[in-house]
């Protein structure tokens, strides 16, 4: 009965006017820049970070949520209908749901998607509403010796499911807890690493960091080649599915349900991992596995709903324990604290409204999305006929006004070039930038909790482990980290994306989507098999 | 070899932050200076450098970063670093106009024309969006013109 009143709660927060609107607004930009290749929910909440701080906390939350599950829906569109996924969750849903597209079946094949990710939506809303006053309680009870280890934990998890070289990931976070470090520090006000400049007192603006490395970054790496974006649009008819396909996506989309709800918890892209473990699964169990590759619907209902499942429950770590679960949640965060508001347990409590308003707005925006993504696909899909030279520019300069107005300060602005640069050397020599990013939102937590946790214990360091959860998320860290690390471990975790890796091999006759046509360095699947 | 690179840039920050460090005093376990956690974290970046410099050695693989974009490379960052410095100064049309044009020209492709219609077109815009409808208060014309 609780949960009722507590959603009521939630309803008539997210159902106000100005709530409605900026999570339609959310929504929108969230699908347009799904739909765009080269510019990503991460970089585009960055831009747009400044522009909710003079709404209420709660408008400025679910616009910017919006913007982040809008985005894995409007991936999808692209995918299917040209074959380049917008949202790299999406590579997989391009494999059948292009194929469908050529056969004239581009309406059935949206449908799906878009069905699927409703209900999966709904669903992992609903666990999500369940699932996290409890652990929030649970967080509760957490001391700094508990939340040093969660925040560790959650670090090491993160590259567990990173793709490629486990030790240049790591690498990155330690870069990104390093730069956190820059700035006044916290208990005794020494500034430190400013070389002297006051604008560095504050420590280095996060939203600069992700500009850089998601946007500019990025930028470079698509102005490598230029190519000329060609759009050949399969016309959509018959939108709804036949009676055969209903029957056949029931199944694909409640265990893409199911399997992107769990995984979408864990740190670290859990999205695109979701979509590629259902595809995986739906063409295991299928009868017709010599379907798969050639336009099987299933292989576009349960990646697409496993993929929006993920999107939903991402947000259980950063509403129940402040922690940030993808670039976006980071950004969230400072969303949450730009408001006065710190992420973590105490905001069910303290911000009943608020929190509960939040989801309530997650299944308005899935309606939202539905009522926008069928009728509109033409409209989406005119868009991608935007030429990249005035696409690339335009977020250069929004980027560098909206990291400006943040807090007037020149030197935001500079650090984005620093950024910039950085990032694109880093991601040539094989580095991913989320990494990085989740260090330094994480790095003044692990370091805070680390010296509070030590003053209290009197220096006693043990304390780490004499207390039995902090022991627990260690030992869980030490396993994360073994398994990533560890080259036999690591072997028999190839063969297990063998399974993926025979997506490949299926005859195709439409070239596998370039890795430049992602969105986000982050959004790539990680499945490409370790270059050693 | 980008290995090599990329642990050299490892252990180029690590290093540079590990000496930062500790001028800023280690203090005990009981009260860790400002200067303990980013020794620490420092030092784990250049061991994690050498040890990826290591591994790009012993793999020995010599890849090719491909095509670098100078032009885009160094476009870019003017761009951006003129609008930093001069938003103030000139004040925001100007220094858009400016920006969006020198980006513009990132691309090898753009013709001067496309550049000057794009940047003229982008300025309008964000002046209407971020002046106009989210008042953001920053002078439309700055002291270097005059005003």
């Amino acid at each position: 009965m609780e949960l009722l009143d507590n959603l009521a709660l939630g309803f008539s927060t997210a159902l106000l006017v100005q709530n409605v609107l900026y999570c339609f607004v959310g929504v929108l930009l969230g699908t347009a820049v799904g739909v765009l290749p080269g510019i990503g929910p991460t970089a585009t909440v960055a831009m747009l970070l400044p522009i909710t701080f003079s709404f209420e906390p709660v408008t400025a939350l679910i616009m910017l949520a919006g913007i982040y599950y809008g985005a894995q829906y409007g991936g999808s569109t692209t995918a299917i209908l040209i074959n380049l996924p917008g949202e790299s969750s999406a590579a997989v849903t391009a494999l059948d749901g292009h194929e469908m597209a050529r056969q004239g079946r581009a309406g059935p094949a949206l449908a799906a998607a878009a069905v699927g990710s409703f209900i999966a939506g709904t669903v992992a809303t609903v666990a999500l509403a369940v699932a996290a006053p409890p652990l929030a309680s649970v967080a509760l009870r957490f001391g700094p010796a508990e939340y040093f280890s969660l925040v560790l934990f959650g670090l090491i998890v993160s590259i567990a499911l990173a793709r490629g070289s486990a030790l240049k990931a790591l690498a990155m976070i330690a870069l990104g807890v390093l730069l956190g470090t820059v700035g006044q520090d916290i208990y005794t006000g020494t500034p430190r690493f400013v070389f002297d400049q006051r604008e560095l007192y504050g420590g280095i603006n996060f939203v600069s960091v992700a500009v850089g490395m998601f946007g500019v970054a990025e930028i470079l790496r698509n102005l490598e080649n230029e190519r000329t974006r060609t759009a050949i649009v399969s016309t959509v008819k018959n939108l709804w599915p036949t009676r055969e396909d209903r029957r056949r996506i029931v199944g694909p989309i409640l265990r893409g349900t199911g399997l992107g709800a769990a995984l979408g918890i864990l740190p670290g892209g859990g999205h695109v991992l979701a979509s590629f473990t259902s595809y995986a699964v739906e063409k295991r169990i299928s009868k017709r596995q010599q379907e798969f590759g050639r336009g099987a619907i299933e292989g576009v209902a349960g990646p697409e709903s496993a993929n929006n499942a993920a999107a939903q429950t991402s947000f259980i770590p950063l509403l129940t324990l402040g922690l940030p679960a993808h670039p976006v949640m980071a950004l969230m965060v400072g969303a949450f604290i730009v408001h006065g508001i710190t992420p973590g347990p105490n905001v069910i409590t303290d911000e009943p409204a608020l929190f509960w308003g939040l989801i309530a707005s997650m299944w308005i925006g899935n309606v939202l999305l539905v009522l926008l993504n069928l009728p509109l696909v033409g409209i989406w899909v005119r868009m991608l006929r935007i030429p990249y030279q005035v696409l690339f520019p335009m977020i250069i300069l929004f980027a560098a006004i909206g990291t400006y107005s943040l807090s007037f300060n020149a030197y935001d602005v500079y650090a984005i070039a620093f950024f910039g640069i950085l990032g694109y050397i880093l991601i040539k020599c094989g580095c991913e930038p989320a990494p990085l990013l989740l260090g330094f939102v994480l790095g003044p937590l692990l370091e805070e909790h680390l010296r509070r946790a030590l003053i209290i214990s009197r220096g006693d360091a043990s304390v780490f482990l004499t207390r039995p959860i902090s022991a627990v998320f260690l030992a869980l860290a030490v396993a994360a980290l073994v398994v990533a690390v560890l080259p036999t471990i690591r072997k028999r975790r190839e063969i297990v994306f063998a399974e993926d890796e025979s997506l490949d091999e299926i005859p195709n006759p439409v070239p596998p989507p370039s890795p430049r046509a992602h969105d986000d360095l982050d959004e790539l699947p990680p499945r490409v098999p370790p270059q050693r | 070899m980008p290995d090599v690179l990329a642990g050299g840039i490892f252990v180029l920050i690590g290093g540079a932050f590990v000496w930062g460090a500790l001028g800023y005093g280690l203090g005990t376990p009981l009260r860790m200076g400002p200067g303990a956690f980013p020794m620490l974290v420092g030092a784990t970046v250049a061991v994690l450098g050498l040890a990826i410099i290591g591994k790009g050695l012993v793999a020995g693989e010599v890849t090719s970063f491909g095509a670098i974009p100078w032009r885009a490379v160094a476009v870019i960052v003017l761009a951006v670093l003129f609008f930093g410095f001069t938003v103030r100064r000139l004040g925001f049309v100007p220094t858009s106009a400016v920006t969006a044009l020198l980006t513009t020209l990132a691309s090898s492709r753009v013709r001067l024309l496309t550049a000057v219609a794009v940047a003229a077109g982008l300025t309008v815009a964000s002046t209407l969006i971020f002046v106009v409808g989210l008042q953001l208060r920053i002078p439309l014309w700055g002291p270097w013109l005059g005003f």
